[in-house]
Protein backbone atom coordinates (compact mmCIF):
# COMPACT_ATOMS: atom_id res chain seq x y z
CA UNK A 1 0.00 0.00 0.00
CA UNK A 2 2.70 2.33 -0.66
CA UNK A 3 1.87 6.18 -1.39
CA UNK A 4 -1.62 6.23 0.22
CA UNK A 5 -2.57 7.30 3.55
CA UNK A 6 -1.42 5.12 6.26
CA UNK A 7 -4.56 3.48 8.39
CA UNK A 8 -3.92 5.87 11.37
CA UNK A 9 -4.30 9.09 9.34
CA UNK A 10 -7.34 7.59 7.71
CA UNK A 11 -9.42 6.97 10.87
CA UNK A 12 -8.46 10.97 11.65
CA UNK A 13 -10.80 11.63 8.46
CA UNK A 14 -14.63 11.28 9.22
CA UNK A 15 -13.91 13.48 12.45
CA UNK A 16 -12.32 16.07 10.20
CA UNK A 17 -14.65 16.21 7.79
CA UNK A 18 -17.67 16.74 10.53
CA UNK A 19 -15.77 19.69 12.15
CA UNK A 20 -15.15 21.35 8.70
CA UNK A 21 -18.47 20.65 8.09
CA UNK A 22 -19.61 22.25 11.35
CA UNK A 23 -17.93 25.03 11.02
CA UNK A 24 -19.14 25.60 7.29
CA UNK A 25 -22.25 25.54 8.67
CA UNK A 26 -22.04 27.62 11.67
CA UNK A 27 -20.72 30.19 9.38
CA UNK A 28 -23.03 30.65 6.66
CA UNK A 29 -25.30 30.46 9.89
CA UNK A 30 -27.10 27.38 8.99
CA UNK A 31 -29.27 26.29 11.95
CA UNK A 32 -29.97 27.71 15.24
CA UNK A 33 -26.35 28.95 17.16
CA UNK A 34 -27.79 27.84 20.26
CA UNK A 35 -28.69 24.70 19.29
CA UNK A 36 -25.03 24.35 17.05
CA UNK A 37 -22.97 26.46 18.60
CA UNK A 38 -19.75 26.68 16.26
CA UNK A 39 -16.73 24.59 17.00
CA UNK A 40 -14.27 27.77 18.41
CA UNK A 41 -17.22 28.82 21.03
CA UNK A 42 -17.69 25.25 22.12
CA UNK A 43 -13.93 24.96 22.59
CA UNK A 44 -14.09 27.93 24.54
CA UNK A 45 -16.49 27.16 26.83
CA UNK A 46 -15.19 23.36 27.40
CA UNK A 47 -11.67 25.05 28.37
CA UNK A 48 -13.27 27.59 30.80
CA UNK A 49 -15.29 24.38 32.54
CA UNK A 50 -12.14 22.06 31.94
CA UNK A 51 -9.87 24.83 33.88
CA UNK A 52 -12.43 24.80 36.47
CA UNK A 53 -12.10 22.33 39.68
CA UNK A 54 -16.07 21.58 39.67
CA UNK A 55 -15.49 19.20 36.95
CA UNK A 56 -12.49 17.66 37.91
CA UNK A 57 -14.22 16.63 41.60
CA UNK A 58 -17.82 15.32 39.14
CA UNK A 59 -15.35 13.06 37.01
CA UNK A 60 -13.39 11.81 40.23
CA UNK A 61 -16.69 11.25 41.91
CA UNK A 62 -18.38 9.38 38.57
CA UNK A 63 -14.93 7.54 38.25
CA UNK A 64 -14.98 6.54 42.10
CA UNK A 65 -18.56 5.47 41.67
CA UNK A 66 -18.19 3.68 38.72
CA UNK A 67 -15.15 1.32 39.77
CA UNK A 68 -17.41 0.84 43.05
CA UNK A 69 -20.20 -0.73 41.89
CA UNK A 70 -17.94 -2.50 39.35
CA UNK A 71 -16.15 -3.99 41.91
CA UNK A 72 -19.11 -5.36 44.04
CA UNK A 73 -21.31 -6.21 40.40
CA UNK A 74 -18.01 -8.65 39.25
CA UNK A 75 -17.42 -10.47 42.04
CA UNK A 76 -20.65 -10.79 42.49
CA UNK A 77 -21.12 -11.96 39.00
CA UNK A 78 -18.04 -14.50 38.88
CA UNK A 79 -19.08 -16.23 41.60
CA UNK A 80 -22.31 -16.95 40.32
CA UNK A 81 -21.03 -17.57 36.97
CA UNK A 82 -18.44 -20.28 38.79
CA UNK A 83 -21.43 -21.53 39.95
CA UNK A 84 -23.54 -22.06 37.44
CA UNK A 85 -20.75 -23.00 35.54
CA UNK A 86 -19.66 -25.70 37.71
CA UNK A 87 -23.04 -27.41 38.69
CA UNK A 88 -25.68 -28.69 36.55
CA UNK A 89 -27.70 -28.17 39.78
CA UNK A 90 -27.10 -24.82 40.14
CA UNK A 91 -27.80 -23.65 36.84
CA UNK A 92 -30.88 -25.76 36.13
CA UNK A 93 -31.97 -24.37 39.47
CA UNK A 94 -31.22 -20.30 38.79
CA UNK A 95 -30.41 -20.31 35.26
CA UNK A 96 -33.98 -19.84 34.04
CA UNK A 97 -34.87 -17.33 36.71
CA UNK A 98 -31.26 -15.65 35.64
CA UNK A 99 -31.83 -16.00 31.99
CA UNK A 100 -35.51 -14.15 32.34
CA UNK A 101 -34.14 -11.51 35.09
CA UNK A 102 -31.49 -10.26 32.58
CA UNK A 103 -33.95 -9.53 30.56
CA UNK A 104 -35.04 -6.95 32.87
CA UNK A 105 -33.91 -3.58 30.97
CA UNK A 106 -31.79 -2.62 33.47
CA UNK A 107 -33.20 0.41 33.92
CA UNK A 108 -36.29 -0.83 34.72
CA UNK A 109 -34.64 -1.35 38.01
CA UNK A 110 -34.33 1.89 38.88
CA UNK A 111 -37.59 2.50 40.19
CA UNK A 112 -37.56 -0.45 41.77
CA UNK A 113 -33.80 0.57 44.04
CA UNK A 114 -35.22 4.06 44.31
CA UNK A 115 -37.82 2.33 46.34
CA UNK A 116 -35.59 -0.11 48.04
CA UNK A 117 -32.66 1.45 48.59
CA UNK A 118 -33.69 5.46 48.60
CA UNK A 119 -32.17 7.76 46.68
CA UNK A 120 -28.24 7.96 48.05
CA UNK A 121 -24.97 6.53 47.46
CA UNK A 122 -26.56 2.78 48.10
CA UNK A 123 -28.90 2.89 45.44
CA UNK A 124 -26.14 4.39 42.89
CA UNK A 125 -23.95 1.14 43.60
CA UNK A 126 -26.65 -1.27 43.81
CA UNK A 127 -27.95 -0.14 40.19
CA UNK A 128 -24.33 -0.12 38.39
CA UNK A 129 -23.95 -3.65 40.83
CA UNK A 130 -26.64 -4.95 38.81
CA UNK A 131 -25.79 -3.96 35.26
CA UNK A 132 -22.48 -5.40 35.77
CA UNK A 133 -23.54 -8.78 36.98
CA UNK A 134 -25.36 -10.14 34.25
CA UNK A 135 -22.89 -9.98 30.95
CA UNK A 136 -19.83 -10.92 34.06
CA UNK A 137 -21.95 -13.99 35.66
CA UNK A 138 -23.09 -14.74 31.77
CA UNK A 139 -19.37 -14.76 29.90
CA UNK A 140 -17.77 -16.37 33.19
CA UNK A 141 -20.73 -18.96 32.90
CA UNK A 142 -20.50 -19.98 29.67
CA UNK A 143 -16.97 -20.12 29.42
CA UNK A 144 -16.61 -22.52 32.49
CA UNK A 145 -19.67 -24.61 30.95
CA UNK A 146 -18.02 -24.31 27.47
CA UNK A 147 -14.18 -25.80 28.21
CA UNK A 148 -13.69 -28.18 25.43
CA UNK A 149 -14.47 -31.70 26.63
CA UNK A 150 -11.08 -32.79 24.91
CA UNK A 151 -9.01 -31.12 27.74
CA UNK A 152 -11.36 -32.51 30.63
CA UNK A 153 -10.48 -35.84 28.72
CA UNK A 154 -7.05 -34.99 29.08
CA UNK A 155 -7.37 -33.79 33.03
CA UNK A 156 -8.93 -36.98 33.51
CA UNK A 157 -5.96 -39.17 32.00
CA UNK A 158 -3.74 -36.85 34.35
CA UNK A 159 -5.92 -37.72 37.39
CA UNK A 160 -6.49 -34.56 37.91
CA UNK A 161 -8.18 -33.74 41.48
CA UNK A 162 -11.26 -31.27 41.11
CA UNK A 163 -9.41 -28.30 42.28
CA UNK A 164 -6.44 -29.08 39.80
CA UNK A 165 -9.16 -29.05 37.24
CA UNK A 166 -10.37 -25.87 37.98
CA UNK A 167 -7.69 -24.03 37.98
CA UNK A 168 -4.98 -26.09 35.36
CA UNK A 169 -8.57 -26.37 32.66
CA UNK A 170 -11.14 -25.46 33.43
CA UNK A 171 -10.42 -21.34 34.68
CA UNK A 172 -7.63 -21.12 31.96
CA UNK A 173 -10.09 -22.43 29.22
CA UNK A 174 -12.37 -20.12 29.97
CA UNK A 175 -10.33 -17.30 30.62
CA UNK A 176 -10.97 -15.03 27.30
CA UNK A 177 -14.60 -15.74 28.03
CA UNK A 178 -14.07 -14.18 31.64
CA UNK A 179 -12.19 -10.99 30.51
CA UNK A 180 -14.96 -10.75 27.66
CA UNK A 181 -17.64 -10.80 30.48
CA UNK A 182 -15.31 -8.05 32.50
CA UNK A 183 -15.11 -5.93 29.83
CA UNK A 184 -18.22 -5.87 29.22
CA UNK A 185 -19.01 -5.93 32.65
CA UNK A 186 -16.91 -2.19 32.93
CA UNK A 187 -18.89 -0.83 30.23
CA UNK A 188 -22.19 -1.55 31.89
CA UNK A 189 -20.52 -0.10 34.94
CA UNK A 190 -20.01 3.27 33.33
CA UNK A 191 -23.29 3.50 31.96
CA UNK A 192 -24.78 2.93 34.77
CA UNK A 193 -23.22 4.92 36.70
CA UNK A 194 -24.25 8.10 34.32
CA UNK A 195 -27.61 6.40 34.74
CA UNK A 196 -27.63 6.40 38.36
CA UNK A 197 -26.49 9.95 38.37
CA UNK A 198 -29.46 10.98 36.34
CA UNK A 199 -32.33 9.10 37.85
CA UNK A 200 -31.38 8.65 41.89
CA UNK A 201 -30.36 11.83 43.03
CA UNK A 202 -29.47 14.40 40.73
CA UNK A 203 -26.54 17.22 40.23
CA UNK A 204 -23.66 15.22 40.88
CA UNK A 205 -21.08 13.78 38.74
CA UNK A 206 -20.95 13.59 35.47
CA UNK A 207 -24.39 12.38 34.95
CA UNK A 208 -25.49 15.74 37.01
CA UNK A 209 -23.25 17.63 34.38
CA UNK A 210 -25.10 16.28 31.51
CA UNK A 211 -28.52 17.30 32.70
CA UNK A 212 -27.38 20.40 34.32
CA UNK A 213 -26.31 21.08 30.64
CA UNK A 214 -29.74 20.13 29.14
CA UNK A 215 -31.45 21.89 31.50
CA UNK A 216 -29.84 25.36 30.59
CA UNK A 217 -29.43 24.40 27.00
CA UNK A 218 -26.37 24.46 27.44
CA UNK A 219 -25.25 22.77 24.25
CA UNK A 220 -21.31 23.17 24.39
CA UNK A 221 -21.67 21.67 27.90
CA UNK A 222 -23.36 19.09 26.82
CA UNK A 223 -20.96 17.94 23.56
CA UNK A 224 -17.43 18.39 26.87
CA UNK A 225 -19.88 15.95 28.83
CA UNK A 226 -20.35 13.23 25.85
CA UNK A 227 -16.72 13.99 24.78
CA UNK A 228 -15.28 12.71 28.49
CA UNK A 229 -18.38 10.16 28.72
CA UNK A 230 -17.28 8.62 25.54
CA UNK A 231 -13.48 9.26 26.51
CA UNK A 232 -13.69 8.28 29.58
CA UNK A 233 -15.54 4.73 28.82
CA UNK A 234 -12.95 4.23 25.77
CA UNK A 235 -9.74 4.83 28.91
CA UNK A 236 -11.68 2.02 31.22
CA UNK A 237 -12.33 -0.06 27.79
CA UNK A 238 -8.82 0.34 26.86
CA UNK A 239 -6.92 -0.62 29.92
CA UNK A 240 -8.84 -4.15 30.48
CA UNK A 241 -8.66 -5.07 27.05
CA UNK A 242 -4.58 -4.44 27.02
CA UNK A 243 -5.24 -6.72 30.53
CA UNK A 244 -6.94 -9.37 28.27
CA UNK A 245 -4.36 -8.78 25.91
CA UNK A 246 -1.90 -9.45 28.27
CA UNK A 247 -3.19 -12.57 29.81
CA UNK A 248 -4.37 -14.40 27.01
CA UNK A 249 -1.53 -13.88 24.50
CA UNK A 250 -2.64 -16.91 22.36
CA UNK A 251 -5.63 -15.33 21.73
CA UNK A 252 -5.90 -13.92 18.00
CA UNK A 253 -7.32 -10.52 18.27
CA UNK A 254 -8.10 -7.93 15.57
CA UNK A 255 -6.02 -4.94 17.06
CA UNK B 1 -32.10 -44.12 16.36
CA UNK B 2 -31.87 -47.26 18.67
CA UNK B 3 -29.44 -48.56 16.06
CA UNK B 4 -27.06 -45.76 16.77
CA UNK B 5 -27.34 -45.79 20.24
CA UNK B 6 -26.13 -49.25 20.50
CA UNK B 7 -22.75 -49.23 18.19
CA UNK B 8 -21.91 -45.40 20.41
CA UNK B 9 -20.03 -46.40 24.10
CA UNK B 10 -22.80 -44.67 26.35
CA UNK B 11 -22.77 -46.24 29.66
CA UNK B 12 -25.86 -49.12 29.86
CA UNK B 13 -26.38 -47.79 33.66
CA UNK B 14 -30.11 -46.32 33.90
CA UNK B 15 -29.94 -42.56 33.98
CA UNK B 16 -30.37 -41.42 37.17
CA UNK B 17 -34.09 -39.83 37.33
CA UNK B 18 -34.59 -36.06 37.96
CA UNK B 19 -36.68 -33.56 38.60
CA UNK B 20 -37.59 -32.34 34.32
CA UNK B 21 -36.45 -29.02 33.93
CA UNK B 22 -39.23 -27.19 34.20
CA UNK B 23 -40.13 -27.57 37.49
CA UNK B 24 -36.67 -26.99 38.94
CA UNK B 25 -36.35 -24.18 36.39
CA UNK B 26 -39.98 -22.80 38.31
CA UNK B 27 -38.61 -23.75 41.91
CA UNK B 28 -36.87 -20.37 42.68
CA UNK B 29 -39.25 -18.20 41.35
CA UNK B 30 -42.12 -20.09 43.12
CA UNK B 31 -40.50 -19.41 46.67
CA UNK B 32 -40.16 -15.81 45.82
CA UNK B 33 -43.55 -15.41 44.83
CA UNK B 34 -44.52 -17.40 47.89
CA UNK B 35 -41.97 -15.01 50.02
CA UNK B 36 -43.84 -12.26 48.60
CA UNK B 37 -47.30 -13.33 49.36
CA UNK B 38 -46.14 -13.91 53.25
CA UNK B 39 -44.19 -10.87 53.04
CA UNK B 40 -47.62 -8.77 52.06
CA UNK B 41 -49.69 -11.29 54.03
CA UNK B 42 -47.90 -10.49 57.21
CA UNK B 43 -46.62 -7.11 56.79
CA UNK B 44 -43.45 -7.98 56.53
CA UNK B 45 -42.69 -4.56 54.51
CA UNK B 46 -44.79 -1.46 54.13
CA UNK B 47 -47.19 -1.46 50.97
CA UNK B 48 -45.40 1.53 49.68
CA UNK B 49 -42.11 -0.36 50.07
CA UNK B 50 -43.52 -3.69 48.45
CA UNK B 51 -47.12 -3.86 47.68
CA UNK B 52 -48.88 -6.99 47.67
CA UNK B 53 -49.17 -9.46 44.81
CA UNK B 54 -52.88 -9.35 44.51
CA UNK B 55 -52.77 -5.46 43.99
CA UNK B 56 -49.83 -5.70 41.12
CA UNK B 57 -52.27 -8.39 39.64
CA UNK B 58 -55.38 -6.12 39.82
CA UNK B 59 -53.25 -3.31 38.86
CA UNK B 60 -52.44 -5.75 35.25
CA UNK B 61 -55.80 -6.52 35.02
CA UNK B 62 -57.30 -2.92 34.92
CA UNK B 63 -53.94 -1.85 32.33
CA UNK B 64 -55.45 -4.96 30.45
CA UNK B 65 -59.27 -3.74 30.42
CA UNK B 66 -58.99 -0.49 29.86
CA UNK B 67 -56.89 -0.67 26.80
CA UNK B 68 -54.08 1.32 28.48
CA UNK B 69 -51.91 -1.18 28.51
CA UNK B 70 -52.03 -2.49 24.46
CA UNK B 71 -51.63 1.41 23.83
CA UNK B 72 -48.14 1.73 25.81
CA UNK B 73 -47.13 -1.53 24.56
CA UNK B 74 -47.88 -0.49 21.21
CA UNK B 75 -45.71 2.65 21.38
CA UNK B 76 -42.89 1.12 22.64
CA UNK B 77 -42.96 -1.59 20.00
CA UNK B 78 -43.31 0.56 17.13
CA UNK B 79 -40.19 2.21 18.38
CA UNK B 80 -38.40 -1.00 19.04
CA UNK B 81 -39.34 -1.84 15.43
CA UNK B 82 -38.50 1.52 13.33
CA UNK B 83 -34.92 1.62 15.54
CA UNK B 84 -34.61 -1.76 15.61
CA UNK B 85 -34.62 -1.97 11.60
CA UNK B 86 -32.74 1.04 10.52
CA UNK B 87 -29.87 0.29 12.76
CA UNK B 88 -29.42 -3.67 12.17
CA UNK B 89 -29.89 -2.73 7.92
CA UNK B 90 -26.71 -0.03 8.90
CA UNK B 91 -24.63 -2.45 11.10
CA UNK B 92 -24.74 -4.89 8.66
CA UNK B 93 -23.95 -2.80 5.81
CA UNK B 94 -20.87 -0.92 8.01
CA UNK B 95 -20.04 -4.67 9.53
CA UNK B 96 -19.66 -6.37 6.22
CA UNK B 97 -17.18 -2.99 4.98
CA UNK B 98 -15.71 -3.09 7.67
CA UNK B 99 -15.11 -7.10 7.63
CA UNK B 100 -13.94 -7.36 4.18
CA UNK B 101 -11.69 -4.14 3.59
CA UNK B 102 -9.47 -3.16 6.04
CA UNK B 103 -8.65 0.34 4.57
CA UNK B 104 -12.94 0.56 5.29
CA UNK B 105 -12.16 -0.26 8.66
CA UNK B 106 -9.28 2.33 9.64
CA UNK B 107 -11.28 4.96 8.35
CA UNK B 108 -14.08 4.26 10.31
CA UNK B 109 -13.08 2.48 13.15
CA UNK B 110 -11.87 5.25 15.35
CA UNK B 111 -15.89 7.39 14.59
CA UNK B 112 -17.50 4.31 15.36
CA UNK B 113 -15.39 3.64 18.81
CA UNK B 114 -16.40 7.05 19.79
CA UNK B 115 -19.30 6.98 18.81
CA UNK B 116 -20.16 3.19 20.54
CA UNK B 117 -17.79 4.94 23.99
CA UNK B 118 -20.51 7.27 24.61
CA UNK B 119 -23.66 4.85 25.92
CA UNK B 120 -26.91 5.65 24.93
CA UNK B 121 -27.82 7.58 27.92
CA UNK B 122 -25.14 9.82 27.11
CA UNK B 123 -26.62 10.68 24.21
CA UNK B 124 -30.12 11.30 25.52
CA UNK B 125 -29.18 14.91 27.16
CA UNK B 126 -27.25 15.92 23.46
CA UNK B 127 -29.64 14.81 20.91
CA UNK B 128 -32.66 16.35 23.06
CA UNK B 129 -31.67 19.66 21.89
CA UNK B 130 -31.58 19.11 18.39
CA UNK B 131 -34.16 16.56 17.78
CA UNK B 132 -36.50 17.68 20.65
CA UNK B 133 -38.28 14.91 22.73
CA UNK B 134 -40.42 12.76 20.69
CA UNK B 135 -40.56 9.89 18.09
CA UNK B 136 -37.23 10.98 16.49
CA UNK B 137 -35.24 10.83 19.35
CA UNK B 138 -35.92 7.68 20.79
CA UNK B 139 -35.94 6.28 17.31
CA UNK B 140 -32.74 7.64 16.62
CA UNK B 141 -31.48 6.22 20.18
CA UNK B 142 -33.02 2.63 19.49
CA UNK B 143 -31.33 2.82 15.92
CA UNK B 144 -27.68 3.62 17.76
CA UNK B 145 -28.30 0.59 20.17
CA UNK B 146 -28.67 -2.36 17.29
CA UNK B 147 -26.11 -0.60 15.35
CA UNK B 148 -23.26 -1.47 17.53
CA UNK B 149 -23.72 -5.01 18.24
CA UNK B 150 -24.94 -6.19 14.44
CA UNK B 151 -21.81 -4.17 13.23
CA UNK B 152 -19.18 -5.67 15.76
CA UNK B 153 -20.54 -9.17 15.61
CA UNK B 154 -20.77 -8.54 11.67
CA UNK B 155 -17.27 -7.59 11.35
CA UNK B 156 -15.96 -9.81 13.82
CA UNK B 157 -17.51 -13.41 12.23
CA UNK B 158 -15.63 -12.07 8.83
CA UNK B 159 -12.50 -11.21 10.91
CA UNK B 160 -12.57 -14.95 12.37
CA UNK B 161 -13.25 -16.69 9.41
CA UNK B 162 -11.24 -19.83 9.71
CA UNK B 163 -8.02 -19.67 7.87
CA UNK B 164 -8.29 -23.14 6.64
CA UNK B 165 -11.52 -22.19 5.35
CA UNK B 166 -9.89 -19.63 3.38
CA UNK B 167 -6.90 -21.78 1.84
CA UNK B 168 -8.86 -24.22 0.84
CA UNK B 169 -11.49 -21.67 -0.92
CA UNK B 170 -8.33 -20.53 -2.54
CA UNK B 171 -7.13 -24.09 -3.33
CA UNK B 172 -10.06 -24.00 -5.70
CA UNK B 173 -9.61 -21.06 -7.09
CA UNK B 174 -12.80 -19.01 -5.74
CA UNK B 175 -14.08 -16.49 -6.99
CA UNK B 176 -15.35 -13.37 -4.67
CA UNK B 177 -18.87 -14.19 -5.24
CA UNK B 178 -18.23 -18.07 -5.06
CA UNK B 179 -15.90 -17.10 -1.95
CA UNK B 180 -18.87 -15.19 -0.09
CA UNK B 181 -21.61 -17.46 -1.03
CA UNK B 182 -20.12 -21.24 0.07
CA UNK B 183 -17.14 -20.40 3.04
CA UNK B 184 -18.13 -16.50 4.10
CA UNK B 185 -22.31 -17.03 4.37
CA UNK B 186 -22.52 -20.27 6.17
CA UNK B 187 -19.53 -19.46 8.40
CA UNK B 188 -21.00 -15.92 8.99
CA UNK B 189 -24.48 -16.12 9.57
CA UNK B 190 -24.70 -17.88 12.82
CA UNK B 191 -22.67 -15.04 14.79
CA UNK B 192 -23.74 -11.88 12.95
CA UNK B 193 -27.34 -13.44 14.12
CA UNK B 194 -25.78 -14.06 17.61
CA UNK B 195 -25.13 -10.03 16.99
CA UNK B 196 -28.59 -9.13 15.83
CA UNK B 197 -30.26 -11.22 18.60
CA UNK B 198 -28.00 -9.18 20.98
CA UNK B 199 -29.13 -5.82 18.97
CA UNK B 200 -32.59 -6.44 19.58
CA UNK B 201 -32.25 -7.14 23.66
CA UNK B 202 -30.16 -4.11 23.60
CA UNK B 203 -32.51 -1.59 21.69
CA UNK B 204 -35.81 -2.82 24.09
CA UNK B 205 -33.04 -1.85 26.61
CA UNK B 206 -31.87 1.36 25.47
CA UNK B 207 -36.10 2.35 24.83
CA UNK B 208 -36.79 1.59 28.38
CA UNK B 209 -34.39 4.38 29.01
CA UNK B 210 -35.49 6.77 26.60
CA UNK B 211 -38.76 6.42 27.73
CA UNK B 212 -37.31 6.78 31.31
CA UNK B 213 -35.71 9.94 30.45
CA UNK B 214 -37.87 11.30 27.71
CA UNK B 215 -41.31 10.59 26.53
CA UNK B 216 -45.40 10.38 28.01
CA UNK B 217 -46.40 7.24 26.28
CA UNK B 218 -44.67 3.86 26.18
CA UNK B 219 -44.29 1.16 29.32
CA UNK B 220 -41.01 3.16 30.00
CA UNK B 221 -43.35 6.08 31.07
CA UNK B 222 -45.18 3.87 32.83
CA UNK B 223 -43.07 3.08 35.78
CA UNK B 224 -42.14 7.08 35.16
CA UNK B 225 -45.80 7.72 35.88
CA UNK B 226 -46.29 5.48 38.20
CA UNK B 227 -43.60 6.15 40.61
CA UNK B 228 -44.66 10.29 40.67
CA UNK B 229 -47.76 8.90 41.33
CA UNK B 230 -46.38 6.65 44.48
CA UNK B 231 -48.19 3.80 43.10
CA UNK B 232 -45.88 1.21 43.51
CA UNK B 233 -48.13 -1.84 41.96
CA UNK B 234 -48.42 0.22 38.63
CA UNK B 235 -44.13 0.27 38.92
CA UNK B 236 -44.11 -3.53 39.42
CA UNK B 237 -46.76 -3.77 37.31
CA UNK B 238 -44.61 -1.90 34.62
CA UNK B 239 -41.39 -3.94 35.14
CA UNK B 240 -43.08 -7.03 35.06
CA UNK B 241 -44.24 -6.20 31.37
CA UNK B 242 -40.87 -4.80 30.37
CA UNK B 243 -39.45 -7.79 31.87
CA UNK B 244 -42.07 -10.02 29.97
CA UNK B 245 -41.24 -8.62 26.32
CA UNK B 246 -37.56 -8.62 26.70
CA UNK B 247 -38.04 -12.37 27.39
CA UNK B 248 -40.50 -12.71 24.64
CA UNK B 249 -38.11 -11.56 22.05
CA UNK B 250 -35.10 -13.27 23.76
CA UNK B 251 -36.82 -16.45 23.18
CA UNK B 252 -37.91 -16.33 20.02
CA UNK B 253 -34.41 -15.20 18.74
CA UNK B 254 -32.62 -17.95 20.84
CA UNK B 255 -35.35 -20.40 19.16
CA UNK B 256 -34.06 -18.96 15.75
CA UNK B 257 -30.34 -18.92 16.45
CA UNK B 258 -29.88 -22.19 17.28
CA UNK B 259 -31.96 -23.18 14.21
CA UNK B 260 -29.60 -21.35 12.63
CA UNK B 261 -26.37 -23.36 14.33
CA UNK B 262 -28.32 -26.87 14.22
CA UNK B 263 -25.65 -27.86 11.10
CA UNK B 264 -22.32 -26.99 13.49
CA UNK B 265 -20.55 -29.94 15.14
CA UNK B 266 -21.71 -29.99 18.91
Amino acid sequence: MSGSLPSRWLGALPPVALLLAWQGAASIGWGDPRLLPPPGSVLVTAWARLADPGLATALGVSLGRCLAGFALGAALGLGFGLLCGLSGAAARLVGPSFHALKNVAVFAWIPLIALWFGMGEEARLAFIAVAVVTPVALNVWEGIAGTPPLLLEVGAAFRFSSWQRLFRIRLPAALPSILTGLQLGLIHAWLATIGAEYFLAKGTGLGGLLIEGRDRFDMALLILGVVLLGGIGMLLNQALWRLAVRLTPWRTTPA
Amino acid sequence: MSDFALSLPVSTAPRPWRFPAWSTALLLPALGLVLWLAAARFGWLAPNMLPAPQDVWLTLQDLASSGELAQHALWSMGRVAQGFTTGAGLGLVLGIGMGLWPRFEALLRPSFLAIVQVPVIGWVPLLMLPLGIGETLEIVIVAKAALVPVTLNTRDAIHALPRPLLEVAATFRYGRLQLLRRVVLPATVPPVFTGVRYGLTSCWKALVAVELLASSEGLGYLLVWGRQMFQMDLVIAGVLLIAAIGLIFDTALAAIERRLQRWRPA
